[in-house]
């Protein structure tokens, strides 16, 4: 597996190994041991008995966390459990109802009334959501609101250039510092808001599901910059859904479940089994149990058939067909094109060569609503942007599509979209105050699903699902995989596209290999995990 | 090997700059007859257009938080009427009254500046109100056309008429062979001054580096620790107090008060803004830009002007047209970055 240590794969489940060998080089690191000892006593920051209700929700009853100084602390727990927001309680974006925070050498306790305050108390926090101006550059993201100024009191640019130089060539990452932050992809933008918050001389980072943009080698980066922070006697807070990674460079966890607090343990004492559990707060669902039933083509019905789409620049001429109720997968590395291939079937990008037929018919769409018109369903990777109307209820984003294919004309009656988005809260079990509840109250996996069940209340022939498993938990996870195999048992046809190939593998029957933005190889059949990996990494690698 | 990257906001300066230099150039061989190339009609351009630089300038910040400001033409209503009744009519001391008419531009922009900050209410709707008000506030003062002359206000009005010349060099002769001396006029050292102080703000202070921030993204902003609101307030305040800089500038200009005074400037301000690169989305944009914007806006009108024969309405449709090409521009631009990624 050399992908790992060169431009990194996207793989989140892989062994240890992989992580590439700067992150290997030092494994005695990695373990629970004596060395921290010393600093273990040394209390950072304790939270108790902190209570935050939202309208028709508490979101946090009587949860705790102590942080010790020196150490990698994961917060874990289902979506919904509260993570982020008793994160954003400690950082001031939130104001608590009751509960005390305490942190050390501060007498009295702290109550951080905005993010700035919180910065002065020494916290530093790098959000999931990446919170960096697009406009300025990457120097000044850095640096804004504490810029180097000279003599007469203005910005010093020079200086502040160099400094940022420096502050990024200490991190391995290669960027001019001159040019503006939009020009670099989500993964170095995160590694950039990780620096800025590291630059800050903070005592405790919290570090939000910084890892699922990030590829393999930023990930290691990531780490030993961690370990270097943590060796520096920083406490961290490391929010994450990657069992694999809690394991790694964690000393202890804290599991929170339905907004209250579950336990604290010595990652030693965990095994990953009964960590899942006391998250689910149930046995562990076995996840090998799913097993793609109705897969491998069991109708010969052809619903979708593309001929030589393409996109310039973007996706070069594919073919593609689906059959009624199969599942089939697209993987590859992140950027190979997997997302791009949907978006061209889907006409999200309108595609500019070849022909696309849905049930034997011609499909020429101009727009996403043609397409929806003829029964395609598309749930995008980027849930923020193209998905999801923040500040309409649950109700309104459910019944979005299928609105959309009637026309404004054929308004539903209210008591007909009360009926469709209580089943569907149902039927996906939608952690949701009420249907009313603006989505932007939801936390990130329910969201995902409210996007799934407006898809879904469509009845579309067709359901393309990009990544639509990406930053929620085990636990979802397992809903959202069985989900999919039910519908494709009712006769849906999908296409799954995910990070992780155990996932693929245990949906899909059929499976598109993407590389460099071509489609190189389809596999069906006796599919395992290195003869994906082997078909993605194409020739080179075995 | 490093790369030298232009960014598109520069090549849109660029642009900016490179039009109105070809606009004067093809106005100097069409015109050359009509005294187009003398340097004392760019000088005039300056001198006519000093208020509108000041306003702008005010425009440009409180735009590149992502708002708007629509009160400034009636502000400048505002304070030239009551510079005129005070002074003209009233018979006033000036330095007190130009003391007075920028206070009030401060709470002005303080007001505005709270209820679009701190109250959370959309710039547009506030700062229409605003406008209302001062248009209003003109009428309540006198619906007259009122005058400042030499003798209700000799000294204000030896200000308004002050030369500033430049040196003999950069002028021409007549054909009656004696020198005329390009001169300019008190009102356009204090135009080009806010120019350079703002472009100042704007690249070297924390202030003028949140205003970007804050467009940028409002929310990132503040999770970053910079205070927004506060950011804001400021910005609404600049506007308002550059907007009476403005207006005394522009009262001395016209050396009077009239309720339809000043009617669309914020329109002109807009336009001059988005012309010189800003977005009306934020976070983009600087003063430089806008003084161009500016002189492209007077050039046409000198053109128009000059040309004698067309209707003054030509300069509208003129600058409409170029409204359309730099906002077409824009979108190219930020279609190409996208393309990119």
């Amino acid at each position: 597996m050399q992908s790992g240590e060169k431009g990194g794969s996207v793989f989140q489940n892989r062994p240890f190994s992989q992580y590439g060998e700067a992150f290997c080089a030092g494994p005695s690191q990695l373990i629970y041991t004596e060395r921290v000892k010393h600093m273990e006593d040394q209390i950072l920051l304790t939270m108790r008995n902190v209570c935050k209700a939202f309208p028709g929700v508490r979101a946090l009853e009587n949860a705790q966390i102590t942080l010790r100084k020196g150490e990698i602390h994961a917060l874990m727990g289902e979506n919904g459990a509260g993570k982020s927001t008793l994160i954003k309680v400690l950082t001031g974006v939130y104001q608590f109802d009751s509960g005390e925070i305490r942190i050390q050498g501060i007498n009295e306790p702290v109550i951080n009334r905005s993010t700035l305050e919180a910065q002065k108390n020494g916290i530093a926090t790098v959000y999931q959501e990446i919170n960096l101006c697009p406009n300025l550059s990457v120097a000044e993201n850095l640096f804004i609101g504490r810029e180097p100024k000279s003599r007469l009191g203005l910005i010093d640019w020079r200086t502040m250039n160099k400094r940022a130089k420096k502050i990024m060539d200490d991190l391995d990452i290669d960027v001019d510092v001159t040019l503006t932050l939009e020009n670099y992809s989500l993964a170095v933008q995160q590694m950039i808001a990780i620096a800025r918050a590291v630059d800050m001389d903070c005592r405790i980072l919290i570090l939000d599901e910084p890892t699922s943009s990030l590829d393999d080698g930023e990930v290691a980066k990531l780490f030993k910059l961690m370990l270097r922070l943590k060796e520096e006697g920083v406490g961290i807070i490391f929010i994450t859904h990657f069992l694999e990674q809690v394991y790694m460079v964690c000393d202890r966890i804290t599991v929170l479940r339905n907004g209250r607090f579950v336990g604290e343990y010595g990652v030693g004492e965990m095994p990953r089994v009964k960590l899942v559990a006391a998250m689910l707060g149930k046995d562990f669902d076995d996840l090998a149990s799913i097993k793609p039933e109705g897969g491998a083509a069991s109708s010969e019905e052809v619903v979708v058939e593309a001929k030589g789409l393409s996109h310039k620049g973007k996706i070069k001429p594919f073919d593609f067909i689906i059959r009624k109720g199969e599942v089939v997968g697209v993987t590859g590395l992140l950027g190979s094109g997997r997302s791009e291939m949907v978006r061209c079937i889907y006409g999200a990008d309108r595609a500019q060569t070849g022909t696309l037929k849905m049930k034997g018919r011609e499909l020429k769409a101009k727009a996403p609503i043609d397409s929806i018109k003829a029964g395609m369903g598309f749930l995008p990777d980027d849930r923020k942007a193209d998905g999801l109307i923040g500040d309409l209820s649950v109700r309104e984003n459910i019944i979005l599509a299928m609105q959309a294919r009637e026309g404004i004309f054929k308004t539903l009656p209210p008591s007909k979209q009360n009926e469709l988005a209580d089943k569907f809260i149902e039927m996906l079990r939608i952690k949701t105050a009420s249907r009313e509840t603006p989505v932007s109250q939801l936390s990130g996996g329910n969201q995902q699903k409210v996007i799934l069940a407006r898809w879904l209340c469509t009845h579309p022939d067709f359901l393309i699902l990009d990544e639509p498993t990406r930053g929620i938990d085990v636990g979802t996870k397992t809903e959202f995989q069985k989900l999919i195999l039910k519908f494709a048992s009712e006769g849906m046809s999908v296409v799954f596209i995910s990070s992780e190939i155990e996932e693929m593998l245990r949906t899909c029957s059929r499976m598109c290999v993407m590389r460099d933005g071509a489609k190189v190889d389809e596999i069906e059949g006796d599919m395992t995990q290195n003869s994906v990996m082997a078909a993605i990494a194409g020739g080179e690698a075995k | 090997m490093k790369r030298v990257s232009i960014n598109s906001n520069t090549v849109l300066l660029l642009i900016t700059i490179g039009l109105f230099a070809a606009m004067y150039a093809a106005g100097c061989v069409i015109y050359a007859d009509k005294g187009f190339s003398h340097f004392q009609t760019f000088l005039n351009v300056l001198i006519t257009n000093a208020g509108l630089i000041c306003v702008a300038c005010g425009m440009t910040c409180v735009m590149l938080t992502g708002g708007i400001d629509i009160s400034v033409g009636s502000l400048i209503a505002m304070d030239c009427m009551i510079l005129a009744y005070s002074m003209g009519v009233k018979g006033y001391p000036c330095v007190p009254m130009l003391v007075f008419v920028l206070a009030i531009g401060l709470v002005f922009g303080l007001v505005q500046g709270f209820l679009v900050a701190y109250m959370e209410i959309q710039p547009f709707i506030v700062t229409m109100a605003g406008m209302f008000f001062a248009r209003g506030m003109t009428a309540v003062i006198s619906t007259a056309q009122l005058s400042i002359t030499q003798q209700s206000n000799p000294q204000y009005y030896a200000w308004a008429n002050a030369k500033i010349e430049l040196p003999a060099f950069l002028g021409y002769m007549n054909n009656k062979g004696a020198v005329i001396v390009p001169f300019i006029r008190p009102t356009v050292v204090i135009a080009l001054a806010v120019v350079a102080i703002i472009f100042l703000v704007l690249r070297y202070t924390k202030f003028g580096r949140s205003l970007y921030a804050v467009g940028g993204s409002e929310s990132s902003a503040k999770m970053m620790g910079l205070d927004v609101r506060r950011t804001k307030l400021k910005a609404y305040v600049l506007s308002s107090f550059l907007c009476s800089i403005g207006g005394i500038c522009y009262s001395l200009n016209t050396m009077a008060g009239a309720v339809q005074q000043a009617k669309g400037f914020e329109m002109e301000a807009i336009a001059s803004s988005v012309i010189g690169g800003t977005l009306l989305t934020g976070g983009v944009g600087n003063v430089i830009g806008s003084l161009f914007g500016v002189l492209i806006n007077g050039t046409i009108n000198t053109l128009v002007i000059t040309n004698g024969k067309l209707l003054s309405s030509w300069a509208n449709i003129a600058t409409a047209a170029l409204l359309c090409f730099f906002i077409i521009l824009q979108s190219v631009f930020a279609l190409i970055k996208e393309r990119k990624k």
